[in-house]
């Protein structure tokens, strides 16, 4: 069975029929052509889909798409004003928190999701929110420095997160 | 006055070029190649370790609607496999089938439904033979051989004595030995393995994306399984999102899906899950070791005896190289006469493994730096004066052949030994708190390529047109590791010019000169010389024209990047100007740089396959490791680590450091948790809740100490810095357990069931001793 859904992706409102058991991740990817949002795993392993749902991050593989209507959806693709990049974005591209790229979609909607709710986190509260996030070749060390780099930004008046 | 000067945009923190599109979602992977027409390709595993195959039955699954091709082994007679010698593989399982989850069918469909349904009506009827899961069950004498052509399960016997061993061992203060056992892991990069082909049945031609480090070998076994000539052939290498030596062969998914899409006669893509990416494999065998050494008061090591076996899996891949590199890497860090290896790669129905990050020397080195710890505890010896004794002096060729031009170990080991206080707090610390310490090294790329062609072992293009912009063409592919920024920078540093004038173009086989791949830690040292070269020959293009304009001898002319000038005096030509005089001969300009390493380099002969370890500089690695151990509950916390690492010069800073981080966590996650368990030939652990890597909240700071040795041969003195690193994390945690407990852990993961577990073993030990010390005190 499918269903008509109205959702804002991205800033933009949109209706479309998906079935009932497709995932928001393969929604977004395959039907809303927005690659941006990664496949890491087969279900809730690794955060690489991490989207913002009405601001709070989320996982994309474990949300049906079905389930978001009304909601506003934000991907990696939202970041960023008039194609500049974010804090978030600027951090994990200056400070090398991003390397092979692949989980760092879902790296920078978490950290979105952080510093729209705690603009100056520790790093304990970095570390908390990043902890379902996996990254395989960092070691997360600039991960962190990303994180505190933007949050510098954000201090000094720099672009939404 | 506002001089123009050269620029020098080596040596400096250099975000990634392609760090835009990553941050933003713009950067395309494999899986996200997604095309309207293409079907969606599934594969059919075994769910037997070991079968002879009597029939594969995909007549239902061909009667589905929707399904549009189902391939099984009968539609390929060829063999795969990375190494000229050991092609053992066939696409989808003919015969036999080796290991559980085996391709042995594969369907293309129009949608995934479709497809998992007639994967799901496939049937196959075998006879069972007995798995063999452990190297011990496949060598036992009435194993049943893998593969015909490899009685006894042996996939490759290593044997070499160097010097004399046990004259060595007389000579020693102390001899010990001790028996290791390392898990084996997997590398789990955040990309699965993917791939979308399309077939153009007018022309027949084939089109593959690739999530790969190796397009040319891709290249190459899609022509040997296609039966394709190479020119009807294109590889397109995407975003890779991550490999640590995964993607250094050809995987089944790229010629599955080729095949699906020749028989299709159209496009077919494949994404393959999690589960089936780590079953794919090529990780670090399960290794165990048998070690001794032979060391005098005065820390000189005077003999080593290393036997180790590896449980290979089911096919070659890289093995008969793995087996060779953890025998041949015993030398190139300390000095060493008389060393004896035995090594034996086994052939076991398990995932084949394969060439991770460390190739063959991590699980050795673990060994050695363990082994030699505890004996420099047990002659009262500082372990840092224990290598300090046995530095090599470069230049040198070691015993096996080995040439080392730079050597940066012992500042490697100064600066871990100031920065973490060492001195001051080793042994001084708080109960549950120790502190280890290792040493570790790698090749800058293999000096003899897999596939030797007689070829340069690099080559890379320049164009200069028109618009004043240089295009550096190459085959190397950046896989997250830096590659394409570090090659720009290489360019740009020899013209003086900001590497904004200069792009980069890779991964399109149509475009770009081949390129062995991004392996053995090659390209910065080996495709690096090749862009240095190409942007000297550019250079003398340059210079010869600007001296054509400004009527002087090309000698004369002073490059200063955006200016070219006939002495201090003349005001000279803007880099424009001087690119549209070099235009007037030939139009838009190409040359052509090109890199080989020299002979000296390629190893001896002294035992067979003796030019496995053979490169053109070692990196060096030192690491402190501090740990926190509660022993209430087994848990092992590392608070910090301090790294210093020889890369010859860093190129990129930034690159540098992101790199030993990743290698130093990369080793944490082997030391602490990671392990592939079986169970009766089933991966159990084919998720990454169950395969357990390191997040972020257990997670250490990492400090990295660059050191910088100035190869002769490097580009601008560099060497490797993606791989040394990792190695000497392992025996750091374990010694520094050992500093914190009084107990050493020589198997691997040492998680903390095993922790507490010995820690118990400990305790009632010492009761028992406390218990006969009172008897044979009242005696």
């Amino acid at each position: 069975m499918a269903r008509l859904i109205e959702l804002t992706l991205n800033g933009r409102r949109r209706i479309d029929a998906v079935p009932d058991n497709l995932l928001l991740l393969d929604y977004l990817r395959e039907q809303a052509g927005l690659t941006g949002t990664k496949t890491g795993c087969d279900g809730g392993e690794c955060g690489a889909c991490t989207v913002l749902i009405d601001d709070l991050p989320r996982l994309a593989c474990l949300t049906l798409a079905a389930a978001v209507s009304g909601r506003r959806i934000d991907t990696i693709e939202a970041l960023g004003k008039a194609g500049a990049l974010s804090a978030v974005q600027r951090g994990f591209h200056e400070k090398l928190g991003s390397q092979c790229g692949y989980c760092t979609p879902g790296f920078i909607m978490a950290c979105a999701g952080l510093l729209r709710r705690n603009p100056q986190p520790s790093v304990e509260e970095i570390r908390a929110a990043l902890g379902s996030n996996i990254c395989r070749c960092t070691g997360y060390v600039k991960i962190i420095e990303a994180v505190e780099f933007a949050s510098d930004l954000l201090a000094q008046g720099g672009t939404a997160p | 006055m506002n001089e123009i000067a050269p620029l020098h945009p080596i040596g400096g923190y250099v975000p990634l070029l392609d760090g835009p599109e990553k941050v933003s979602g713009r950067a395309k992977y494999t899986a996200d190649v997604i095309e309207p027409d293409a079907l969606v390709g599934r594969i059919y595993r075994s769910p037997y370790a070991h079968a002879e195959i009597l029939d594969v039955d995909t007549s239902q699954a061909e009667k589905l609607p929707g399904v549009k091709a189902v391939l099984t082994g009968a539609d390929c007679a060829r063999t795969f496999g990375v190494l000229p010698i050991a092609r053992t593989e066939h696409p989808l399982a003919r015969g036999k089938v080796r290991y559980k989850g085996e391709p042995v069918a594969a369907v293309a469909a129009i949608d995934a439904a479709t497809a998992e349904r007639a994967i799901r009506l496939i049937r196959m009827r075998v006879r069972e033979l007995p798995g063999y899961f452990t190297a011990r069950a496949a060598l036992a004498a009435d194993a049943i051989a893998l593969h015909d052509k490899k009685p006894g399960n042996i996939e490759r016997d290593v044997n070499f004595e160097l010097g004399n061993v046990e004259a060595g061992f007389a000579e020693a203060d102390l001899v010990r030995a001790a028996t290791y056992n390392c898990a084996e892991v997997c590398q789990n990069q955040m990309e699965m393995h993917a791939a979308v082909a399309r077939y153009d049945a007018v022309r027949d031609r084939i089109c593959v994306h690739a999530s790969t480090q190796v397009p040319y070998y891709v290249h190459l076994m899609l022509a040997q399984i296609l039966d394709m000539d190479m020119s009807k052939i294109r590889v397109l290498k995407p975003f890779v999102g991550g490999g640590f030596g995964c993607r250094t062969e050809c995987l089944n998914v790229e010629l599955i899906t080729a095949l699906l899409a020749r028989k299709t006669g159209g496009a077919v893509r494949t994404v393959i899950s999690r589960e089936e990416t780590f079953i794919t494999h090529r990780g670090r065998p399960e290794t165990d070791i048998h070690l001794k050494i032979g060391l005098r008061q005065d820390g000189r090591i005077t003999a080593v005896d290393c036997e180790c076996v590896q449980r290979g899996g089911a096919h070659s891949g890289y093995g008969v190289v793995t087996i060779l590199y953890a025998g041949s890497m015993l030398y190139a860090i300390y000095d060493l006469n008389n060393v004896r290896y035995a090594g034996r790669r086994v052939l076991t129905n398990t995932p084949p493994c394969g060439a991770f990050r460390g190739h063959g020397t991590v699980d050795v080195r673990f060994a050695f730096e363990s082994l030699l710890d505890q004996m420099a505890g047990e002659l009262g010896l500082d372990p840092m004066a224990v290598r300090r004794a046995n530095y090599l002096t470069a230049p040198t060729f070691t015993a096996n052949d080995l040439m080392v031009n730079s050597y940066g170990l012992p500042d490697c080991v100064d600066w871990v030994e100031r920065e973490s206080g060492w001195r001051t707090r080793k042994g001084r610390l708080a109960k549950g708190k120790g502190l280890g310490f290792a040493c570790s090294h790698y090749i800058s790329g293999a000096s003899k390529p897999v596939n030797w062609t007689g070829e340069p072992h690099a080559t890379v293009k320049l164009k200069l047109d028109f618009d004043g912009s240089i295009v550096v063409l190459t085959g190397a592919a950046d896989i997250g590791q830096g590659s394409s920024t570090v090659l720009v920078q290489a360019v740009a540093e020899v013209l003086g010019l900001d590497i904004a004038r200069v792009r980069i173009l890779t991964g399109d086989s149509d475009v770009v000169p081949k390129d062995n791949g991004s392996y053995s830690s090659r390209v910065t040292f080996i495709v690096g010389n090749a862009a240095i070269d190409a942007a000297n020959k550019l250079k003398a293009l340059l210079l010869a024209a600007a001296a054509r304009r400004l009527e002087a001898e090309p000698g004369d002319i002073e490059c200063l990047g955006e200016l070219y000038r006939a002495g201090a005096q003349d005001k000279g030509l803007s880099f424009e100007e001087v690119v549209g005089e070099a235009l007037k001969d030939s139009g838009t300009i190409t040359v052509t740089g090109t890199y080989s390493t020299i002979p000296e380099s390629h190893g001896g002969k002294k035992y067979r396959g003796a030019a496995i370890g053979g490169t053109m500089g070692y990196s060096y690695s030192a690491q402190v490791v501090e740990v926190s151990v509660d022993e209430e509950t087994g848990q092992v916390t590392v608070d910090k680590v301090w790294v210093a690492h020889d890369c010859g010069r860093a190129l990129n800073r930034l690159s540098v450091e992101g790199q030993v981080q990743g290698s130093v966590w990369m080793g944490m996650g082997q030391a602490m948790s990671e392990e592939a368990r079986y169970h009766d030939g089933l991966l159990v652990t084919a998720n990454m809740l169950d395969y357990r890597v390191p997040t972020i909240r257990d997670s250490p700071p990492i400090a990295v100490g660059i050191v910088e040795s100035n190869d002769p041969h490097g580009p601008f003195g560099a060497k490797e810095a993606g791989e040394g690193s990792l190695a000497a994390f392992l025996p750091a945690l374990t010694n520094a357990i050992a500093d914190a407990t009084r107990v050493r852990f020589n198997d691997l993961p040492v998680t903390p069931d095993r922790v507490f577990a010995a820690i118990e073993r400990r305790a009632r030990q010492a009761e028992l001793d406390g218990n006969g010390k009172r008897r044979a005190g009242g005696a």
